[in-house]
């Protein structure tokens, strides 16, 4: 069965439709892109998939579970997590916060146990904070555990975000532009971290990226998206000749 | 019938006063999203400044005819009332905003400005409550049992002057322009050659100088004068504007006038005791179904 | 040794303090104000979780004081007055039955907390502090028109429970029971704010969509906070009913509500510890301006010039206090603590203690 399905999705905004008739298949451990140029509705699609929209039309599945309805907490709680095309970080509490604040859904204890303080409290506080403590020392942030992330720089801020979000321990991570505003070392690193992950974790992954190198180095297949509707999809070789691609593109040097 | 005409007439009267001092709420967030919370005892001020002015105009030094009074006392009210509203915003907001502090602080030192207004009333001119002296002739039209004086339509015709007038600054004026710009982007608007500050105190003048005409016509209608006039009745009317949707003046103007109607409204049929519990119900009950008030629009968060 | 400092220190304090508060070394003017200490206390660090750690506008506080404080009111003189027909327990329950009440308080102002919370779920900002100044209107004038608990007129009895318990042992109960609430509202707060599960409200303030999205419940954490907050509040309230055996619904109005923003702001948003001593400062300034020797000294440079004014300390005390915090709020914006605990401003007072 496929992990996530998307069937038919189409969104409005007023008169606008951002996404339209959007169909996607993915198997658990696939690594996708979803490329197309700004405004094409990529990240709406994401805001659907995580639950932030109501879809006007369609359906989207996960792992069998219709969304339906959910609100975006639940979404995540099924195993999706994501990040944001501009960093969505909690700035005024430490990376290690971040990272145990994002595993709220598996907390576990109630109000009264936090203020009690008993054995289910303890136990729960250190199971999250050993796979926080775990989380970071793989994603090598360990030593940057106690800091505020608005003092970060921008590059480690991303890692954080994706640290964060692998922190949901999600089956399907949704990465919204990762290597924007990243200067060229810190994209080969994050190349190298996305790979990584997909590697060594049973995790299945969909990317938007306006990068070619990245997303060419990365994915398996590309999507093509425009005016919300799909114009191709294929290999990345397929994708770069395709004229209607180039066509979409056309100005953008990045094909 | 005539029962209910003349209801009407009294919610329009007290809708008027809402609506006009709601404006002054409005315009200023509109511009500052700030909730300028002196407002209501800027409104006060309002009242003791045309005390002041009537009282020294009728006293033997000038002499003057109540009518010549009142003509003079409108502007010179509004004027003074402007000053207030102007030295409050240079002396109180003005740094803080340089300072870029906090919204919340912006907003806790108008609610303290407000009480500074209260008390250092109270603390100078004492307890006494003031009498407002007449300076119009009161007289009454009836209709059946219906009655109507000429303070009541002065009041109603100013609150609908007032908002035609606020509504083609806003909308149709270059500074209105100005002003609504302002509240979207704090940033570009001085880059294009807009002096902001001159703006932000021009929208004080207005706010405040129609508080301060709110002032002087509520202390004609109902003459007794006391520091905290302004609390409730500012309070209220800041709800109104919220209702209607804070920071559009269409909103402040029906917002204040549904105020008045439902309070009228309860009165007739409940005790008047009853009134606040019912305005403030149903008030909620309005934010509850649409948050953003009647005419504010709802955002959307784009990520 | 530092794990039970504080704990010790607080402890040996209090018990001192009840010392002195029975053998009558410290007279019942001083207790008041001690326990008005504890009350703003309560209502600060409260309204702190709301206003300061989820970085919500709310502005109708003492709508929840004032639930609180009827609803212990009623219960107290419903169990060991005579209002309402004899005492419902004997006199020698009082002290076991007494924080049963205040709670039973705290959880009536809860519960009014609804009607807040539920639509913060989708608004904010100004649009909920407008919310919140109609629940504390309403919360009022509905208590106003409520005759059978003395409308407008206010409603007394309560201090039956309080003699009661002293006849029952001697003992200075009153400031007893303020200093175990205030330590348990502090206690409460810290320990909620500090756990993972309480620091979703700060998520929910420094990016509510991140949160949601993030897998934290928004909408119950909102109602969870709004919820422990009024009902602390709702204690506070509770305990001033009781102190001062006289309600009244107009001690609750939007003035309670200022006095209680006043003390969170300045002690900076989101600081405990900030809250905790604006609290103290606040009641201590309100006491000493009381004072109407001290009034007129300050204002013998302007009484100079105009003999015949003779201000009363009451009212000039409401135009210093506001005076005051504006200059502060000039000089320093974020309040006396910013957004740090009184560790963070001196890490050497780690070494000494640690408060969970
Ligand atoms: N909440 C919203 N309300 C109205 N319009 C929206 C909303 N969210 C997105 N849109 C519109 O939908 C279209 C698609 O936006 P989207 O953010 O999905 O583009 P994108 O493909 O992610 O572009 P970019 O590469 O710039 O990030 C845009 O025209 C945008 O303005
Ligand atoms: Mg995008």
């Amino acid at each position: 069965m496929s992990l996530l399905k998307i069937d038919g999705l189409t969104q409005r905004f007023g008169g606008l439709q951002a996404v339209s008739e959007f169909n996607i298949e993915m198997k658990g451990g696939e690594l996708m892109g979803l490329i197309g140029p700004n405004g094409a509705g990529k990240t709406t699609i994401f805001n659907l998939v995580s639950g932030f929209y109501q879809p006007t039309e369609g359906t989207i599945t996960l792992d069998g579970t219709p969304t339906a309805g959910l609100k975006p907490h639940q979404v995540t709680s099924l195993g999706v997590a994501r990040t944001f095309q501009n960093i969505r970080l909690w700035h005024d509490m430490t990376v290690l916060d971040n990272i145990r604040i994002a595993q709220h859904y598996r907390m576990g204890y109630s109000v009264w146990d936090s203020v009690i303080r008993g054995r289910k409290y303890r136990e729960c506080e250190q199971r999250i904070l050993k796979i926080a403590e775990e989380l970071l020392d793989a994603m090598s942030l360990t030593e940057y555990a106690r800091e505020f992330p608005k003092n970060l720089p921008y590059g480690l801020q991303r890692r954080v975000e994706i640290a964060r979000a692998m922190s949901i321990q999600p089956k399907l991570l949704l990465l919204d532009e990762p290597a924007a505003g990243l200067n060229s070392s810190d994209v080969e690193g994050l190349i190298k971290l996305i790979r990584w992950i997909h590697d060594s974790f049973d995790i299945t992954i969909l990317m938007i990226e306006h990068q070619m190198k990245v997303v060419t180095s990365l994915c398996q297949w590309i999507k093509v998206i425009d005016f919300g509707a799909t114009i191709a999809e294929g290999t990345a070789e397929d994708i770069q000749s395709n004229p209607a691609v180039i066509k979409a593109y056309l100005g953008d040097d990045t094909i | 019938m005539d029962f209910i005409i003349q209801n009407i007439l009294n919610a329009l009267q007290w809708g008027s006063f809402y609506a006009l001092i709601a404006l002054g709420y409005t315009l200023v967030y509109g511009v500052l999203r700030l909730i300028n919370f002196a407002h209501g005892d800027i409104f006060m001020v309002g009242a003791y400044i045309a005390f002041f002015l009537a009282t020294t105009m009728l006293g033997p030094s000038f002499g003057l005819s109540p009518f010549m009074t009142f003509v003079i006392a409108v502007p010179l009210t509004m004027a003074l009332t402007a000053c207030v509203g102007v030295t409050l915003e240079r002396i109180a907001y003005r740094p803080l905003r340089r300072k870029g502090a906090h919204r919340l602080y912006v907003v806790i030192t108008a609610l303290m400005c407000g009480l500074i207004l209260e008390y250092g009333n109270l603390a100078v001119l004492g307890a006494s409550r003031l009498k407002f002296p007449d300076l119009i002739e009161k007289s009454i039209w009836s209709v059946g049992d219906v009655t109507m004086t000429n303070l009541k339509v002065i009041v109603i015709v100013a609150a609908v002057v007032v908002f035609i007038f606020l509504n083609f600054i806003v909308t149709k004026t270059k500074i209105g322009m100005a002003m609504r710009g302002i509240s979207y982007d704090k940033f570009a608007i001085p880059l294009m050659g807009i002096p902001i500050d001159s703006i932000i105190v021009f929208t004080f003048i207005l706010g405040s100088g129609f508080a301060g005409l709110a002032g002087l016509l509520f202390a004609m209608s109902y003459p007794i004068l006391e520091p905290f006039m302004g609390m409730i009745i500012g309070w209220k009317a800041f709800i109104a504007a919220v209702v209607g949707g804070i920071g559009d003046i269409r909103g402040a103007f029906y917002g204040g006038f549904l105020l008045g109607f439902i309070e009228v409204g309860v009165v007739t049929v409940f005790p008047s005791t009853y009134r606040d519990l019912f305005a403030f119900s149903i008030l909620l009950l309005i934010l509850w179904i649409k948050p953003t008030g009647l005419f504010g629009m709802p955002q959307s968060t784009k990520i | 040794m530092q794990k039970y400092s504080l704990n010790v220190l607080m402890a040996a304090l209090a018990v001192m303090l009840l010392a002195l508060a029975h053998f009558r070394i410290i007279d019942n003017y001083i207790q008041a104000v001690l326990m008005f200490v504890g009350i703003n206390i309560m209502m600060s660090t409260s309204l702190n979780l709301v206003n300061g750690n989820m970085g919500e506008f709310t502005c109708g506080h003492a709508a929840f004081m004032c639930m609180g404080a009827y609803t212990s009111s009623v219960l107290s003189v419903l169990f060991f007055g005579k209002n309402f027909g004899p005492p419902m327990f004997p006199e020698s329950m009082a002290m076991i039955v007494f924080p049963a009440i205040i709670l039973l308080g705290g959880v009536a102002a809860s519960l009014t907390s609804v009607l807040v919370a539920v639509p913060a779920f989708k608004t904010r900002d100004d649009y909920l502090a407008i919310i919140t100044i109609a629940v504390n209107y309403m919360v009022i004038s509905a208590i106003e028109n409520m005759d059978f608990i003395g409308g407008s007129r206010g409603f007394q009895g309560m201090k039956d429970t309080v003699w009661a318990m002293n006849d029952t042992i001697s003992f200075p109960w009153m400031l007893f029971w303020v200093i175990t609430f205030t330590v348990f509202c502090v206690w409460t707060i810290r320990r909620f704010i500090t756990s993972t599960y309480g620091k979703g409200v700060n998520a929910v303030c420094q990016d509510e969509v991140a949160a949601e999205i993030m897998s934290v419940n928004t909408n119950k954490i909102k109602l969870v906070n709004f919820m422990i907050s009024a009902g602390l509040a709702g204690c506070a309230g509770g305990l001033f009913a009781h102190i001062v055996g006289y309600v009244n619904p107009q001690s609750f109005n939007i003035l309670k509500s200022t006095e209680a923003m006043v003390m969170v702001y300045l002690g900076g948003m989101g600081s405990l510890s900030g809250a905790v001593i604006s609290a103290i400062v606040f009641t201590g300034l309100l006491e000493v301006l009381r004072s109407q020797a001290l009034v007129d000294a300050m204002l013998s440079p302007v009484t100079l010039f105009f003999p015949d004014w003779d201000p009363s300390a009451g009212v000039i005390k409401w135009v210093f206090i506001p005076l005051l915090l504006v200059l502060i709020m000039q000089f320093r914006p974020e309040g006396i603590m910013g957004n740090k605990e009184l560790s963070d401003v001196f890490p050497k007072l780690k070494k000494y203690y640690t408060f969970k």
